[in-house]
């Protein structure tokens, strides 16, 4: 990509297609223009009440809000991960499935279902991340210290992960009865927007401001371009691949602590199942390379959400939960074939073609 | 390699260095099974003694294996495919459909099988390529296609009544000497299904292919190092093609054996059947990184995994969780050990070339 900016352009449209957010900000717009000609109602937001007594707004643009958030949220650790170590780590839905799992085990004690809470919501929470952060870094070792490929390594946690879950709870399922604990997932009483959103709002913020202020952005980047010469430049790439391993831990907690809310219980067989994937496509519809190096956490963020608003538009014609992801590769592989290199090249071949004579002239 | 190490050239310690990557990982995998086996034969004694116990093995596993020597193969090559677990569900269902809804014949529901194969190899491959698109992307997507595609085609999980189908799905070939005596004495011929025969051959006509001819050896060449292999003349694009190819055409064959095994079509079939494969290839050295790898090991990658499986369950950690735990931690321990196998041979092989120079 960077061989592309040799070229002189002063073109805004030009610049613009070059530019990273362009792939996840085509495919919305595209997804809206969709949605605009076979049905407009779609975007149609209603204000009413939910069973609580609570003002809601509803519509699939609140459900997009609501339900892209833990993506997104996954998605930032994702971006950090793929950019510092050129892997993806396919554990986080096993992981989040082991964060609920020790979340409903501080809340709810040996009890399945607890008159009262056994720890403060907010002990539980730090408990989970703890735990969430420690498998972290337990991939982490793997891919930094023993130097395994990420997927390879992560599979470990991938195939026990469920396991595990089920084992922290001997496989009860644990159903929380507070009625404060489904704020997370739900909505703050008087607040009409699900609160999931502002959840990753703050995650967004917080990650904002990180990668604005430290130099996290720029060490990740150079360990994942060339971890050789930013080790002769005085980094530690082991160190740096370790800690996003861990953020992503972090990442993983807060997901989790948004979906046992939903629902106030677990299904471990089920619980973000293939969210892994979503999360990877996320960051790939971004348009960050998935071998390493550079990032745009803005992009990701909204690939994600862009993922959501497709899996929402599915939904709204009638596509069965299960036959959903048949459509969704489609759109995928349409996606990366766009914007692979080689097809751009051609492209870009074909469209100078178009403009030769003209260019031809000017020369001469 | 053959050259270093001369002074002790019959020693275990310089044979195991002499060995080459691929053949060093293959060995300790053969090791491990064969220890594992022999473990449960003398301390859980009542089945394992028994032959058929590794033929049920071989039974359950046989499109597994399948599934994994393609695997093999484009990990060799340096890429990797998702898709086989989806595309095993899809080829199980189209002819579950075709032979129950629409009266096929067998031989058209085996055609079906291997279209469905050759048309996900030919498209991956394509993709991968000449359009140079990261492999997990483009098989994680024709994954999802496929998953989506099975409740497309049916909903709702059936068994096939087809009697051409059930005939053969019964078909099983005793093999001699080997049975055993059941509770009330009767003698009872050990036996293995179709699947396994072609799985072996499979695995044989893999081994000969990477192991004997120039394609197989591009294969390697270009998973070792791609500018290298350019340099030598080697059509790297038409090589990688080639891999993602005949793993498709592999899945669909894997697709249709485990068919037979089950005998029905339902769309949640083989899930997490990519992962198993990648993690028997794993255990049995194949490397990620590509370049390195062995068909034999693979075998015996899918038989460890299998039987450790047995093994849990029979020790009577019924628990469904221990099956999930045992098997990381035996990915866990492979990979820690091949990770710091590779690292210490690397080392000392810096180390003797050093020397070599300062001698020389």
């Amino acid at each position: 990509m960077t061989g592309k900016l040799k070229a002189p352009n002063t073109n805004p449209i030009g610049s613009l297609f070059r530019h990273q957010i362009f792939i996840p900000l085509a495919a919305l717009i595209l997804l809206v223009l969709f949605n605009l000609i076979a049905d407009p109602s779609f975007f149609q937001i209603t204000y009413g009440h939910n069973s609580a007594g609570n003002p809601v707004l509803s519509g699939n643009l609140m459900t997009i809000i609501d339900c892209g958030s833990e993506l997104a949220i996954l998605a930032i650790g994702m971006t950090l991960v793929t950019a510092a170590s050129g892997g993806q780590d396919i554990s986080v839905g096993a992981a989040i499935a082991i964060a609920g799992s020790v979340l409903l085990r501080v809340l709810c004690g040996s009890e399945s279902r607890p008159t009262e809470l056994h720890a403060p919501i907010f002990v539980a929470f730090l408990v989970s991340c703890v735990v969430a952060m420690l498998f972290g870094a337990f991939n982490g070792i793997l891919v930094a210290g023993f130097k395994i490929q990420p997927m390879v390594a992560t599979l470990i946690l991938f195939t026990a992960g469920r396991s595990i879950a089920a084992w922290v709870n001997n496989n009860e399922l644990p159903i929380v009865s507070e009625e404060s604990f489904t704020i997370f997932g739900g909505y703050i009483p008087g607040i009409p927007i699900p609160t999931p959103f502002f959840i990753a709002l703050i995650c967004f913020a917080v990650t904002w401001a990180v990668l604005k202020f430290t130099n996290l952005r720029l060490y990740i980047q150079s360990v994942g371009i060339n971890e050789k010469t930013s080790r002769l430049n005085g980094l530690n790439p082991a160190v740096i691949k370790f800690s996003t391993y861990v953020l992503l831990g972090l990442c993983v907690a807060v997901a989790a602590l948004i979906k046992v809310s939903r629902l106030s219980t677990i299904n471990y067989s089920v619980i973000a199942k293939d969210i892994e994937m979503d999360a990877i496509l996320a960051v790939a519809l971004g348009g960050n390379s998935l071998s390493g190096g550079k990032f745009n956490m803005g992009a990701s963020i909204l690939g994600a959400y862009v993922i959501q608003f497709l899996t929402t538009t599915l939904y709204k014609f009638d596509v069965q939960s299960d036959a959903l992801s048949a459509y969704k590769a489609i759109v995928v592989i349409a996606l990366v074939i766009f914007s692979a290199p080689v097809v751009r090249e051609k492209m870009a071949a074909a469209w100078k073609k178009l403009r030769a004579p003209k260019s031809i002239r000017h020369q001469a | 390699m053959a050259q270093t190490g001369s002074a002790n050239r019959f020693g275990l310690r310089s044979r195991i260095r002499n060995m080459s990557d691929t053949n060093l990982l293959t060995s300790i995998t053969i090791i491990v099974f064969l220890v594992m086996y022999l473990c449960a034969m003398i301390f859980l004694q009542k089945g394992f003694l028994k032959p058929q116990t590794l033929f049920n093995i071989l039974n359950a596993n046989a499109s597994l294996i399948i599934l994994s020597c393609g695997m093999s193969l484009v990990m060799i090559t340096g890429g990797i495919d998702i898709s086989v677990g989806g595309v095993t569900a899809l080829v199980s269902m189209c002819c579950a459909v075709y032979l129950d809804y629409h009266g096929g014949h067998v031989v058209g529901a085996i055609l079906i099988a291997l279209g469905i194969g050759l048309l996900f190899g030919l498209i991956q491959g394509y993709l991968v390529a000449y359009l140079e698109i990261q492999p997990f992307i483009v098989t994680l997507a024709g994954m999802f296609f496929a998953r989506g595609m099975t409740t497309i085609v049916n909903t709702n999980p059936f068994n096939v009544a087809n009697e051409a189908f059930v005939k053969l799905k019964e078909t099983r070939i005793l093999i001699p000497f080997l049975g055993s005596y059941n509770k009330r004495g009767v003698y009872v011929d050990a036996y293995v299904e179709i699947g396994v025969v072609i799985a072996l051959l499979i695995v044989a006509v893999m081994f000969v292919l990477l192991k004997w001819t120039k394609t197989g050896r591009s294969f390697y060449a270009v998973g070792g190092n791609r500018q290298s292999a350019l340099m030598l003349g080697v059509n790297v694009r038409r090589t990688v093609f080639l891999s993602h190819l005949i793993c498709g055409i592999l899945a669909g064959i894997g697709g249709f054996v485990y068919f037979m095994h089950v005998g029905s079509g339902s769309a949640s079939h083989a899930s997490g059947a990519e992962m198993n494969a990648i993690a028997s290839s794993i255990i049995g050295g194949t490397m990620l990184t590509g370049g390195v790898g062995n068909i034999i090991g693979t075998l015996f990658g899918v038989l460890s995994l299998a039987l450790i499986q047995n093994i849990v369950s029979s020790v009577g950690l019924e628990e469904a969780w221990w099956t999930g735990i045992t098997i990381a931690a035996m990915l866990c321990v492979f990979l820690i050990v091949q990770s710091l196998i590779m690292s210490h041979r690397k080392k000392s092989g810096m180390a003797e070339s050093e020397q070599q120079s300062r001698g020389g």
